[in-house]
């Protein structure tokens, strides 16, 4: 497999800025990973106080999209990437937007931990949402790693489990709207319950992108809106830098 | 749950062709054709197998590092090389499917139909007036309603008319490196050339003068089809149609500007664009 290479610039300062700027970008995914799998256990386990951090954390997020967008700038401006530089400028300035999203997808969920939590019923069986938790992080957290090792093939593959995640975010549905028929008492709570399903089944979908901009920043295609056959096809092909 | 819809295919290449976000040759009206052009100065070959399409009314950039050949291959279009010692030129090009190295061609109207504007500003040492007019005077026209009709049309054209109208008679060497570029510039498209070269337009002006020159590029290949030879690959990227990239005399890339500055096909290219090269 193919591997693109930062380095080897003229300019090492500029070797450096983008350097800096991939580092940055994984430094802000491992903190949105974090607030996910803090905002999992507030949920899954009625915890309040980790709701609490994950909520009030959020503004580090937010603070890491902003200051990644400015040092994007700063590069568009005086450095006029090109080629592979230019892609991993823009690779970058998509990734951080669904990152933050997620951040706020996060948040959404410790919100909702909170409301489930302050009740007084019994939680409703979190065994499933727990699941579809756990492959949604996974599905971060390899999109990320595909990104840091800049792997087209990986970002396929994570890509294919969001198919998954949606079956499974289906299955939940339709296990919620049982628990509201026999018990109307239980609406308000299952609701809040289906609000984080939607969130972990939107933040599958935000994966999904990064792993799009990773086949982007690597084979130069374009593979959004189109077939996964397509993609497949396109982070195996042979194509930037034939001999 | 609906399920999520998938178009089956990527966005067409012709859409996009279309809509003016890349450009294809094959769509191309061609006005000069290179094919398997060879050029040696003496025992050294500057030139290697060259082949490739300028299209009408668009901008065709050369770049690549100092003595890669692309002012060498500019050079041929309008047969300036003819004038070096010891030159030897193998293979073709052709202009509007005529073979511009043909004996039966008469190089003085080759130049007259293939224009040519160098890296300084050439003007002659007399008024901004005669400038424009010395082609036509050469071509024997006398008429003075004529040549001040020529005149003015050529300055506009050159986007310099404003500036110089109420001093048409001033010495031309009175001017600032900018507009003397642009009044050759006049001059050249006085004779209404088919094909402009354009040998480092702007690299002696400064950013706005060259900012200037880039909009009359622009303005230009409505009229006339540009060829551009640059070390500005930022310059490339902005006025050009179609990239060439060349390297020790080897055509190395040669593609759609948006294609080699977005996802160049050769590893060469990307090093040199990005400044990777050396």
């Amino acid at each position: 497999m193919e591997k693109m290479g930062i380095g080897q610039h003229i300019s090492q300062q500029f070797n450096a800025e983008l350097e800096d700027i991939r580092n940055r970008v994984l430094t802000m995914g491992g903190l949105v990973e974090q607030q996910l799998a803090d905002a999992m256990v507030a949920l899954v386990e009625g915890d309040e106080r980790n709701a609490e951090v994950v909520i009030k954390n959020d503004y580090q997020v937010n603070a890491m999209e902003v200051a990644l967008d400015e040092e994007c700038n700063r590069v568009l401006a005086r450095r006029q990437p090109a080629a592979g530089d230019l892609r991993l400028v823009m690779a970058v300035i998509k990734t951080i937007t669904d990152l933050e999203r997620i951040g706020d997808e996060a948040e959404r969920i410790a919100r909702m931990a909170r409301q489930v939590a302050d009740g007084e019923e019994a939680r409703v069986h979190p065994g499933q949402i727990q699941h579809l938790g756990d492959q949604v992080r996974q599905m971060v957290h390899n999109a990320l790693d595909a990104f840091a090792r800049m792997d087209p093939e990986l970002a396929v593959h994570v890509w294919r489990e969001d198919l998954t995640v949606d079956k499974e975010y289906e299955a939940i549905m339709r296990q919620l709207i049982t628990f509201m028929m026999e018990d109307p008492r239980s609406i308000p709570r299952v609701l809040e319950i289906m609000w984080a399903a939607r969130s972990l089944e939107r933040i599958g979908d935000r994966a999904r992108n990064i792993c799009e901009y990773v086949i982007y920043l690597v084979k130069g295609k374009d593979v959004r809106h189109t077939s996964l056959e397509h993609m497949e096809a396109q982070a195996r092909a042979e194509h930037t830098h034939k001999p | 749950m609906s399920e999520r819809s998938v178009p089956t295919h990527a966005i067409d290449p012709q859409i996009l062709s279309e809509a003016g976000l890349s450009r294809r040759i094959e769509n191309e009206d061609i006005c000069m054709q290179v094919e398997k052009l060879d050029l040696y100065y003496g025992a050294k070959q500057a030139l290697k197998d060259i082949n490739l399409s300028i299209s009408r009314q668009r901008v065709t950039a050369f770049i690549g590092p100092s003595g890669c050949g692309k002012s060498t291959l500019l050079r041929c279009f309008n047969r300036m090389n003819d004038l070096v010692d010891g030159v030897r030129i193998d293979g073709q090009i052709l202009l509007d499917g005529q073979d511009i190295f043909a004996k039966s061609v008469n190089v003085a109207d080759l130049r007259r139909r293939v224009g040519m504007v160098f890296q300084k500003p050439n003007p002659f040492p007399k008024s901004i007036y005669e400038n424009v007019a010395y082609g036509l005077r050469l071509q024997g026209v006398r008429s003075r309603r004529v040549l001040d009709q020529v005149v003015e049309s050529a300055l506009r054209g050159a986007a310099l008319w404003d500036e110089v109208k109420d001093r048409l008679h001033d010495n031309a060497l009175g001017l600032s490196g900018g507009q003397q570029q642009r009044l050759v510039i006049a001059r050249a498209i006085a004779i209404e050339p088919e094909v402009l070269l354009l040998d480092e337009p702007a690299s002696a002006l400064d950013p706005i003068s060259t900012l200037k020159i880039e909009e009359l590029i622009y303005e230009l290949k409505a009229r006339y089809t540009i060829v551009i030879v640059t070390h500005n690959m930022q310059q490339a990227a902005r006025v050009s149609d179609y990239t060439a990239f060349m390297y020790m005399g080897d055509l190395i890339e040669f593609g759609d500007t948006n294609t080699i500055f977005t996802n160049p096909t050769e590893k060469m290219t990307e090093d040199y664009i990005t400044g990777r090269y050396g």
